[in-house]
């Protein structure tokens, strides 16, 4: 359980994917810690961009980790809000309220990263 | 008053201290670790950090049943378990028992896209969880740093550390926070403007191509501690820190004196021996005889049913054993007993510090009462003079605190004067035994004197010693007009003066002989006197009675010649009674 994140880094770092197609379902995960207003505004930010560029393939399971402490270990999670994007692989992490839209796009590879 | 009793860390109700547990650290901070507090223990790679910090959490579950959480920022439980399972712990059967919890967060900054504020409220529920879950007494974060490195946004990072030591403070668990050292501050990121409590260096510096581990308490609010660099030690047994610096002056002083293995030692030592607890030195050129001496000593000692150890630089146990049978002494059986234990090491196979630590271990682990130390000029091998005292002058405050009696040898170079110990220990010494060779007619003889002996009347004498199948013998060498003379000097010297003593005998006697005879022709001188006066007496006695006779028989011849008078013959008696009346 432990190594797992560690060999899923190395195949991020290692074989960049191409943006996904847009067949593949979009599983995301969000990790919150309560009803914070950072978690609404996360959760808010993150509706909005899977409406406007993923509409239809996406999931999104929002995991409050107040309740579940134990999951905070799993995906390696430190900072809150935190999206892993579970599905397509490899595993991706966007930590922050979302708010900057360019970067979550590029951060789940849904948009090239820009120069 | 109160005020500054609440500043003893002894008795202070505000600060509570969280004992370590590991083998001298609590001595030199006064009882442990800032309870509830988090406390910073920075090094650069290879110190010891995480060992440090590992064996903080295995002696607080197995020693104070105190379970404690683990949270690595850069290797994974397996590699933790594998690498503190070489230094003798067995962290899993604790994980299995709840009294160890290990969680590896793993922070890696390529996978990590920033989009907007954030806090690291997900660390704080997983160190919440893992607290709660084995009811944690102790926490360690080891290397916090790697956030540093994982998150890019600084400011809120800073602002989240902040929070998180205050947090730390009110869930009550004492903390341990590793950090790496920085260039010219002591910790890569500053963190030690957050942990303000206590703050711990741990350093390993290569001398002579001989690494040293030293740890220093550079700072521990509210308490009196240590502040020198303490030497430390990891061995398969964990970590161990020397605070023989810190004991200081203030251990008992024994009336208990105990044997040194010779009778006639004993006698020039007042009659009893050593103090016990006392440092002895032996110092002595090549080859005179001075781990014999310290044999002797241990074998008194094993003899009397006590633990000895000896701690050998020149030679191997089974050489020891061997040499010292020569001299009658067997020491073999009191290792089989288990009384004596030999620690055998080249000088050069580590440095100072850690064999301070290995002896300090070896005595912790061996409780002997006495020890040898055979011989400490070795030591000037690996370090400089200065050094070398000061490792021995803690190795002594060691001893003497444990009230184990002690024997260093020192050997001294032939050519400066004997006083002169290389070491310059002997003012540190209690008795300093010097066993000096004296060439004299193509031999050398040993001699062995008591420079001095703290509290001990002690012999001022030159003692010849010699090395016989019966162990030591110490001989009253010569010392008299014609200086002082050992061995066959010696001996002739004895025959020549047994023979003037003769000779003297010989005089005396004829003296009296002499006496003897001109007293016997004194009195008989004296008697012929006495003869020859009483003969002249005689004479001479006889001369004055003369004339009367003569006159008185011409008083009588003349009476028929005038008949008219009386015949004086007819009263012959009467007359010659008045006669003598006359004379007399």
């Amino acid at each position: 359980m432990k190594s797992t994140p560690t060999k899923r880094s190395r195949a991020a770092k290692n074989g960049h994917t191409p943006p996904a197609d847009g067949d593949g379902r979009w599983n995301l995960r969000l990790y919150v810690a309560g009803q914070t207003p950072r978690s609404l505004t996360a959760f808010q930010n993150l509706k909005n961009i899977c409406e406007e560029y993923l509409q239809g393939q996406y999931h999104i399971e929002v995991v409050d980790l107040m309740e579940n402490p134990t999951l905070a270990r799993g995906d390696q999670i430190l900072a809150i809000p935190t999206l892993v994007r579970k599905l397509p692989h490899p595993i991706r992490k966007i930590i922050g309220d979302l708010s900057n839209t360019e970067r979550v796009l590029v951060g789940l590879d849904i948009q090239p990263r820009q120069e | 008053m109160t005020k500054s009793n609440r500043r003893n860390p002894n008795n202070a109700p505000g600060l509570l201290k969280d004992r370590t547990g590991i083998p001298g650290f609590d001595e030199i901070t006064g009882g442990g670790l800032p309870a509830g507090r988090p406390t910073l223990v920075c090094g650069s790679a290879g110190a010891g950090k995480t060992l440090f910090a590992m064996e903080f959490l295995v002696r607080g579950a197995t020693l104070f049943n105190e379970p404690g959480v683990f949270i690595s920022f850069e290797e994974t439980d397996e590699e933790l378990a594998t690498n503190v399972s070489s230094l003798g712990f067995n962290i899993k059967q604790l994980i299995a028992d709840k009294k160890l919890l290990l969680d590896y967060v793993f922070i890696e900054r390529s996978e990590i896209e920033e989009t907007g504020d954030y806090d690291l409220e997900g660390l704080f529920l997983r160190l919440e969880h893992a607290i709660n879950f084995i009811g944690a007494k102790r926490i360690v974060l080891d290397t916090l740093e790697a956030l540093f490195s994982g998150l890019p946004n600084e400011a809120i990072l800073r602002a989240e550390l902040r929070r998180l030591f205050r947090w730390l403070k009110e869930k009550d668990v004492t903390a341990v926070i590793t950090c790496e050292r920085g260039e010219g501050t002591l910790t890569r990121y500053g963190l030690e403007e957050y942990v303000a409590d206590c703050v711990i260096l741990l350093d390993n510096r290569v001398e002579n191509q001989i690494s040293t581990r030293r740890m220093r308490i550079i700072k521990y609010r509210g308490t009196a501690h240590g502040t020198n660099e303490y030497p430390f030690f990891i061995d398969e047994n964990g970590f161990s820190v020397l605070p023989i610096t810190s004991i200081g002056l203030d251990h008992k002083a024994s009336t208990e004196r105990i044997s040194t293995g010779n009778s006639q030692l004993d006698t020039m030592l007042g009659g009893k021996g050593f103090y016990r607890g006392s440092s002895v030195l032996v110092s002595g050129t090549a080859g005179t005889g001075k781990s014999t001496i310290a044999a002797h000593f241990l074998d008194a000692a094993c003899r009397r049913g006590e633990k000895a150890l000896f701690l050998a630089f020149e030679e191997s146990q089974q050489q020891i054993i061997r040499n010292m049978r020569s001299i009658g002494i067997d020491l073999e059986p009191y290792v089989k007993q288990g009384l004596l234990s030999f620690k055998n090491a080249r000088p050069s196979t580590f440095g100072l510090e850690v064999h301070l630590a290995l002896i300090h271990k070896a005595i912790s682990d061996h409780k002997p009462q006495v020890v040898v130390v055979d011989p400490i000029t070795n030591f000037l091998a690996i370090g400089d003079a200065r050094q070398t005292k000061q490792m021995l002058t803690r190795l002594i405050d060691f001893l003497k605190n444990e009230q184990i009696t002690t024997i260093f040898t020192s050997l001294t170079s032939s050519d400066n004067t004997i006083e002169d110990s290389e070491v310059g220990v002997s003012s540190l010494m209690d008795v300093w035994l010097l066993v000096k060779t004296v060439e004299s007619n193509g031999e050398r003889n040993r001699g062995l004197y008591i420079l001095k002996a703290r509290g001990i009347a002690h012999s001022n004498q030159l003692r010849e010693f010699r090395l016989t199948e019966k162990g030591i013998e110490l001989v009253n060498a010569y010392v008299g007009s014609e200086g002082v003379l050992m061995g066959s000097a010696r001996a002739t010297q004895f025959a020549r003066e047994a023979a003037l003593a003769a000779e003297r005998e010989d005089t005396r006697k004829r003296r009296e002989r002499e006496l003897q005879r001109k007293h016997e022709i004194y009195e008989a001188q004296l008697l012929a006197l006495k003869n020859h006066y009483e003969s002249e007496r005689e004479a001479m006695v006889r001369e004055l009675q003369e004339p009367e006779v003569g006159a008185a028989n011409q008083r009588v011849d003349m009476a028929p010649l005038r008949p008219a008078d009386v015949d004086p013959r007819m009263d012959e008696n009467g007359a010659r009674k008045a006669r003598k009346g006359n004379v007399r």
